[in-house]
């Protein structure tokens, strides 16, 4: 038997598919957060990634197989642990475990749907057409504009609050547990190892949503970051 | 006390089993758990009706044989026992107590509360062993193990295979026995030999079975009754990696 096709090999695979996209995930919120310092550092940083050309694409190929080994493994891994019982306990108690860790088939179809929707919001730009074609003064695309135009509407931020707590919560267990598949703890590091986990968790949510927020609060606007 | 017991009963494999309702009286607090099915059952004998079948043994927690799952915890409420070391008095005068077998695909049903645990026996017997010709015993002091070695080696060797870790596990995985069983001869020099091919043999045998796979819930540890770590379950996936992606002189045999 090929060692990937093994119980182990599987759980391998989606714990080093799961920190690709975790890597993702943080660069990601980098990017973001420079929308702080106003409408031409995003969208500057917008166009250097188009820029990138074959680069950009590389980055995106690798990452979509990533995401198409996690969810084939999710997927493969769910089907066989159902078929592990056939017939559930009238009654069972936990002592371990935590609701992240029970909930990661549930917060992994959320991710999935956020992501889609994600995607044809900002990537495809197909949901608010209306607001995601604009030029900034330089003739570039304006995101910075498509976002807080996006996020001044509430309906729209709810969404990415849920998207967001969605991913944290799958996270908060998928890092500490991605960590002991890989074979990477000993004794003392797994409670460290779930600490961090759930801390970088946490912060990935505090820097998402502090976007939404702030477009909501007034602190960020159309013209830029109020003083 | 007086008990109410909602015990799982099933006349055999192909029975569908179901559960029936039973009390007991006078119980006393100082009873271990088998003792007061004990008395239920000499209770039912009494009346003429089929005693509850149930696995027990050396009643002391090292031969492994109970395998209750009490009030939806295997082993009971108790951490780091057996449900024949689990007394009387974590109990209340008018409970009612939910007893049910192991519940896993490998583990197949064979009377009442009683499961066919061949499973782990099929997994040993693919490598859980060293086949070296030891012949005498021989000095103790000819093949030195560092301290921690020994150590580590005698917390994973602690396994009683009772499967309590696939009880508890809600993906019924046997994960938290295999490796105990990897790690315990990974630590020691005996081991050496046969090391690669045995953790890559015990996966398989360990996945022919039908168990689950390990999600990292640490539910296992919890119920084992020998307090068996999960970090023997990180040292398992990396035995695991290593002997499969790297070729060795094992391999030529």
């Amino acid at each position: 038997m090929r060692w990937y096709r093994s119980s182990i090999g599987k759980k391998v695979l989606m714990a080093a598919s799961g920190l690709v996209l975790l890597g993702f995930v943080a660069m990601h919120l980098l990017g973001n957060l420079l929308i702080y310092q106003g409408p031409d550092a995003l969208n500057a940083y917008a166009k250097k990634l188009r820029d990138l050309g074959l680069l950009l694409w590389a980055a995106r190929g690798g990452l979509l197989v990533a995401l198409v080994v996690h969810v084939w493994t999710s997927i493969a891994l769910s089907l066989e642990n159902r078929r592990a019982r056939p017939q559930r306990y009238a009654v069972q108690r936990t002592r371990e475990t935590t609701i992240a860790a029970r909930s990661m088939l549930v917060s992994g179809v959320m991710v999935t749907a956020y992501l889609v929707y994600h995607l044809l919001h900002f990537t495809f730009r197909v949901t608010n057409p209306d607001i995601s074609h604009a030029m900034d003064r330089f003739g570039h695309p304006d995101v910075y504009a498509m976002v807080v135009l996006s996020f001044q509407q509430p309906a729209i931020s709810i969404a990415y609050i849920i998207g967001m707590a969605a991913v944290c919560l799958h996270l908060s267990h998928g890092i500490g547990s991605a960590c002991q598949s890989l074979g990477l703890n000993d004794e003392r590091t797994i409670p460290a190892v779930a600490f961090i986990g759930r801390l970088i968790a946490v912060v990935l949510f505090i820097g998402y949503t502090a976007i939404p927020l702030s477009v909501l609060a007034g602190l960020v606007t159309i013209r830029g970051t109020l003083p | 006390m007086k008990l109410t017991l909602r015990l799982w009963r099933q006349r055999s494999a192909r029975d569908t089993g179901r559960f029936e309702q039973y009390q007991v009286a006078d119980i006393s607090p100082d009873m271990s758990f088998l003792e007061m099915l004990d008395s239920l059952n000499e209770q039912l004998c009494a009346e003429r009706k089929e005693p509850v079948a149930f696995d027990h043994d050396c009643r002391e927690g090292i031969c492994g044989m109970c395998s209750l799952v009490i009030n939806g915890l295997a082993h009971g409420s108790d951490r780091g026992v057996a449900a024949c070391q689990l007394h009387m008095r974590r109990f209340k005068d008018g409970d009612m107590i939910t007893i049910e077998p192991w519940r896993a695909k490998a583990f197949p049903i064979i009377k009442d509360l009683v499961v066919d645990r061949s499973a782990f026996d099929r997994i040993i017997q693919a490598g859980g062993y060293v086949s070296v010709d030891t012949g005498d015993a021989p000095e103790a002091n000819t093949v030195p193990v560092p301290k921690p070695a020994a150590e580590t080696a005698m917390d994973a060797a602690a396994c009683i295979g009772c499967g309590a870790c696939v009880a508890a596990c809600p993906n019924a995985s046997a994960m938290l026995f295999v490796a105990a069983k990897v790690s315990h001869l990974a630590k020691l020099p005996q081991g050496q030999e046969e090391r690669r091919r045995r953790v890559r043999s015990m996966v398989e045998a360990m996945d022919r079975e039908g168990f689950g796979n390990c999600t990292n819930h640490f539910e296992c540890m919890a119920a084992c009754p020998k307090s068996i770590h999960v970090t023997f379950i990180a040292r398992l996936n990396r035995e695991y990696l290593k002997a499969s992606t790297r070729r060795s002189s094992e391999d030529i045999h």
